[in-house]
C-alpha cells in the first residue's frame, strides 16, 4: 500500500485510485458528477506547458482540472 | 405507482427536448432532424441562445424540436445549463414544458454521458435514448448491446453515427411512435437521504403544485444543487418547501452526511452496473496511444505548443484580412452602385441625402464588415468543432489566471482584435457568468480593425518615417505600442474588474478535453448562415435608425452662407459645446467635433475630420493624403499624441454597446463599459499630452 497524496502532486504519467474528496463546493460537486468518485482510477496525463492546469483520463474521456483543486483531491498511486 | 405506461401523443404538435452533454454530437442530429428549419433567438432574460426547429415524421406530421444547451448535469453551473435544467423541470413559463425527451450520449464515453441521462429518467417522460458516434465506439474496441440497454432501461434506444448519416431514418421512426413507453425506475434513492428526498417531493407535490415525478426528480435535485444557478424567468420555490430544504440541509450539515456524494455515487454504481451488461470492450485501449493523443503529445507541448497557437493565430488573422478584401470591395462596389442610382433617381435634397448619406451609407459601412466576421466565425467554429479550442483554452489557462480569468476566455478576446462585436457573442462558451461579464467588458480594448484607419492618418501625418533600429521603423512601433497598450490595459481592467465590480471567486478550469474530429462542414455552415443573418437584421433595425439620428444631427440646422455644415449643425454645437472639457487634454475644436460622430463607428472620425478641414479630393487616397498634411500642419505633436491615446480606450462603436447591451440583457454593464472605457480614455490621453509636453516633443 502506497500513502496517498494530492493529485496535484503525482508523477505525469501514473494511474491512482482516488481515495478521499472535499465535501463542500461547486466545483467538486461537479468534478463528481463528471465521473471522479472515491474508487475511481484514473491516470494524470500532462500538465499546461506553465505547468497548471492538469490534464487527467478518467472513464475513458479526458478533463482538465487547476492545481488549486487537485491539491484537495487524494489519490492513491496504483503499483505499476 | 398510478402512473400510465404508456403515454400517448398530445393532440397538438408534440415537443421534443433535444438534451445532451457537451462533444457528443447533439447540434449534428438537431441540424440533421430540422435543417434550416431552426429559429435562432434568445431565452427572455437571459443569455443563452435558444434553439427550436422542426422536423417531419416519415408521415409527414410536424414536430417541434427545442434543442437545449449541452449539459453535463441538471444540477447546473451555468446559465447554460440553467436553462437546460428549468425547461426540463417545466420551470419556464416562456417555453413549452418538453412531452418527450430526446437523450443523445456519446458512444464511445457512454458512463459519463449516461449521468445526466440516468437523472432525466428520473422525470417520468417518455425518453428515446440515441447512442450516437457508434463509428468511434466501435474503432475504440467498444461492442455496446443496443437490444440489452433497450431492455434494461424500458425506452427506445437508436444507434446512430450522426455525422455520416447513419441511423437518422431509425431515429425519426422512433421520434414518429404515436405511444413511447415510460421508463423503467429500477433505482433506489440511498436511504441516508430518502426521508429527505420524500417529504421534499410531498411538499412540491402539494404546496408547488408538481406532478409526483417531477417533484421526485426536483427533491433529488435541490438536495445535489448546493450553489443553484437561478436564472431570470424560472419561478421560485415555495417558501414551504424553501424552508423543509433548508431543514434538511442544516440537519445533514450536524450530522455529516454528504447527501450530494451519496447521490452522485448511488446514480454511477447504478450506470456502472449498467454499464457491465450493455458494453463489452474487445480492446485494451489504455495500452495504445490514440490518434488525439499523439496530436496532443506536439500540440499542448511546452515549445511546439506555443508554436502551433501562433501559427494557428497568425494564419487567422491574415485570412481575415486578405480573403475578405474581394468580398468588401464587391459590397463597398454595390453600396456606391446602389447610392448612385438613388441619385440618379431622386431629385436633390434633404430625402435624398437622407437615404444615400444617411442609410445607405450607415449601414453599407457595417454591411462591409460582413466578410470579416462570417470568416472569423467559420475560423472559430472549424477551431471549435474539431476540438482544438479546448486545447488553446488549456496552454492559456495559467496566463489568463494571472488576471483572474481563465483559458476559455483567450478566443473570445482573440476574436476582438477583428471586432469586438464577434468577440463579445463568442463569450457564451464561457461557463462562469462573472468570467463571462468581465471578458466582455474587456473586449472592447483588443484593437480592432476599424481603429486602423485612424492610427494609419494621424501616424502618417505626425510621426516622422525614420529607423529607430535595424528594420524597424518608428511609425510601425508606434502602432505596434499601440496594439501593445490595448492588450496590456485589457489585462489590467480585467485584474481590476475582477477585484471589483466582478468580483467573485477564481472558477476554475473544469473542462473535458474532447478528442479530435473531422470538422462537420455541414454544421458549420448552417451556423454560418444563421451569424450572417442575425448580422443582416441587426444592421437593417438597430445601427439604420442610429444611422439616420446621426445624419439628421449632422444636417441640420442648415449651415448659411460661408459656414460650414458641420459647424451649423446640431452635432457641430454639442461639439464646441464640448470643446472645454477636451481642452485640457491637448484635443483642439476639429478632434473635438469629430468625436461626436465617430460615435457610430471610430473609422468615421477620419471622414470627419476630413470634412471639417475641407477638403476638396476626388478620390479617398487623395483625402488621406490631404489630410494627413492638413493635421500635420496643424496639430501639435502632444495633441496627436493625445488623440491616438484616445483611440486606445475610447468605447466609439456603437453596434459594440448594442451587442454588450444584448449579450447582458440590460443597460447596466453597457454603461459601466461606456464609463470605465471614457473615463480612461480621458485619463490617458492627458497623461500622454502632458507627458509629451514635459519631454518637450
Amino acid at each position: 500500500m502506497t500513502e496517498p497524496l494530492p493529485l496535484s502532486q503525482l508523477a505525469i504519467g501514473t494511474s491512482a485510485v482516488l481515495r478521499e474528496y472535499p465535501k463542500a463546493g461547486a466545483a467538486f460537486l461537479r468534478l463528481r458528477e463528471m465521473g471522479l468518485l472515491p474508487g475511481t482510477t484514473l491516470t494524470l496525463v500532462r500538465t499546461a506547458p506553465l505547468g497548471d492546469p492538469l490534464e487527467i483520463k478518467v472513464r475513458g474521456y479526458h478533463l482538465t482540472l487547476r492545481k488549486t483543486e487537485a491539491d484537495h483531491v487524494l489519490v492513491e498511486p496504483v503499483e505499476q | 405507482m398510478s402512473l400510465p405506461q404508456h403515454i400517448k401523443t398530445p393532440s397538438r404538435t408534440p415537443v421534443y427536448a433535444l438534451v445532451g452533454n457537451p462533444n457528443c454530437g447533439k447540434s449534428t442530429v438537431f441540424n440533421a432532424l430540422t435543417g434550416l428549419k431552426q429559429k435562432i433567438g434568445n431565452y427572455p432574460g437571459v443569455t443563452v441562445e435558444r434553439k427550436v426547429g422542426t422536423a417531419y415524421s416519415q408521415h409527414g406530421q410536424p414536430m417541434t424540436i427545442i434543442d437545449l444547451p449541452g449539459a453535463y448535469s441538471l444540477a447546473a453551473r451555468s446559465p447554460d445549463e440553467a436553462v437546460t435544467r428549468d425547461v426540463l423541470l417545466g420551470r419556464r413559463a416562456d417555453t413549452t414544458m418538453p412531452d418527450r425527451v430526446v437523450c443523445v450520449v456519446d458512444g464511445s464515453n457512454l458512463e459519463r454521458n449516461l449521468y445526466l441521462v440516468h437523472q432525466i429518467l428520473d422525470l417520468g417522460r417518455p425518453v428515446i435514448l440515441v447512442v450516437n458516434m457508434m463509428d468511434l465506439a466501435t474503432a475504440a474496441g467498444l461492442q455496446i448491446r443496443i437490444g440489452r440497454l433497450e431492455k434494461e432501461l424500458g425506452i427506445p434506444v437508436i444507434a446512430t453515427s450522426a455525422s455520416r448519416g447513419v441511423g437518422l431514418i431509425e431515429l425519426k421512426l422512433a421520434l414518429s411512435r404515436t405511444d413511447l413507453p415510460l421508463p423503467k425506475h429500477r433505482w433506489e434513492v440511498p436511504a441516508p437521504i430518502a426521508p429527505a428526498v420524500a417529504e421534499l417531493q410531498a411538499s412540491l407535490q402539494d404546496n408547488d403544485g408538481k406532478p409526483p415525478l417531477i417533484a421526485r426528480a426536483e427533491a433529488l435535485l435541490l438536495l445535489t444543487d448546493q450553489d443553484p444557478v437561478r436564472v431570470a424567468g424560472s419561478n421560485p420555490l415555495s417558501p414551504t418547501t424553501a424552508a423543509s430544504l433548508q431543514n434538511w440541509k442544516n440537519r445533514f450539515e450536524r450530522t455529516g452526511t454528504d447527501w450530494s456524494a451519496i447521490l452522485v455515487g448511488a446514480r454511477y454504481d447504478a450506470i456502472a452496473a449498467l454499464a457491465a451488461t450493455c458494453v463489452e470492450s474487445t480492446d485494451t485501449p489504455h495500452l495504445r496511444q490514440s490518434t488525439s493523443d499523439k496530436i496532443d503529445a506536439v500540440v499542448t507541448h511546452g515549445v511546439w505548443g506555443w508554436a502551433v497557437l501562433g501559427g494557428i493565430m497568425t494564419a487567422l488573422f491574415l485570412s481575415i484580412f486578405t480573403f475578405a478584401e474581394y468580398p468588401m470591395n464587391l459590397i463597398d462596389a454595390g453600396v456606391s452602385a446602389l447610392a448612385d442610382a438613388v441619385k440618379a433617381n431622386l431629385a436633390p435634397g434633404d430625402l435624398r441625402d437622407l437615404i444615400t448619406d444617411g442609410a445607405i451609407a450607415g449601414v453599407g459601412g457595417v454591411v462591409i464588415f460582413l466578410p470579416q466576421i462570417l470568416i472569423l466565425f467559420f475560423f472559430i467554429g472549424l477551431l471549435e468543432s474539431t476540438g482544438y479550442m479546448a486545447r488553446a483554452a488549456f496552454i492559456m489557462d495559467r496566463l489568463m489566471a494571472y488576471v483572474g480569468l481563465s483559458g476559455r476566455s483567450f478566443i473570445p478576446l482573440l476574436s476582438s482584435f477583428a471586432c469586438a462585436i464577434p468577440g463579445i457573442m463568442a463569450t457564451r462558451a464561457i461557463a462562469d457568468p462573472k468570467d463571462r461579464l468581465t471578458t466582455i467588458l474587456i473586449a472592447p480594448l483588443m484593437t480592432c480593425s476599424a481603429r486602423l484607419p485612424v492610427y494609419a492618418v494621424i501616424i502618417a501625418a505626425v510621426i516622422p518615417a525614420e529607423k529607430v533600429g535595424p528594420g524597424i521603423g518608428l511609425q510601425g512601433l508606434v502602432l505596434f505600442v499601440l496594439y501593445l497598450a490595448g492588450i496590456v490595459s485589457a489585462m489590467v481592467a480585467a485584474l481590476v474588474l475582477r477585484r471589483s465590480v466582478t468580483k467573485g471567486k477564481a472558477s476554475g478550469f473544469i473542462m473535458e478535453m474532447p478528442r479530435y474530429q473531422m470538422p462537420p462542414i455541414r454544421d458549420l455552415l448552417i451556423g454560418l448562415w444563421q451569424r450572417a443573418w442575425v448580422f443582416l437584421r441587426r444592421a437593417g433595425t438597430i445601427i439604420f435608425m442610429a444611422t439616420v439620428i446621426l445624419w439628421v444631427l449632422l444636417s441640420f440646422p442648415k449651415a448659411g452662407e460661408g459656414e460650414s455644415q458641420l459647424d451649423a449643425s446640431i452635432a457641430g454645437q454639442v461639439a464646441s459645446a464640448m470643446h472645454p472639457a477636451f481642452e485640457p487634454v491637448g484635443f483642439n475644436r476639429e478632434m473635438t467635433l469629430a468625436l461626436v460622430p465617430a460615435m457610430a463607428a471610430r473609422e468615421v472620425a477620419v471622414a470627419s475630420l476630413a470634412t471639417t478641414y475641407a477638403v476638396d479630393a476626388e478620390d479617398e487616397a487623395e483625402t488621406e493624403q490631404a489630410l494627413r498634411d492638413q493635421i500635420a500642419a496643424r496639430w501639435s505633436l502632444p495633441s496627436a499624441l493625445a488623440f491616438l491615446a484616445w483611440f486606445v480606450f475610447a468605447p466609439q462603436c456603437l453596434s459594440t454597446i448594442a451587442v454588450a447591451r444584448r449579450e447582458t440583457n440590460g443597460w447596466k454593464w453597457p454603461v459601466v463599459m461606456l464609463v470605465y472605457l471614457f473615463a480612461a480614455a480621458y485619463i490617458f490621453a492627458g497623461i500622454t499630452y502632458w507627458g509629451a509636453i514635459a519631454l518637450g516633443l
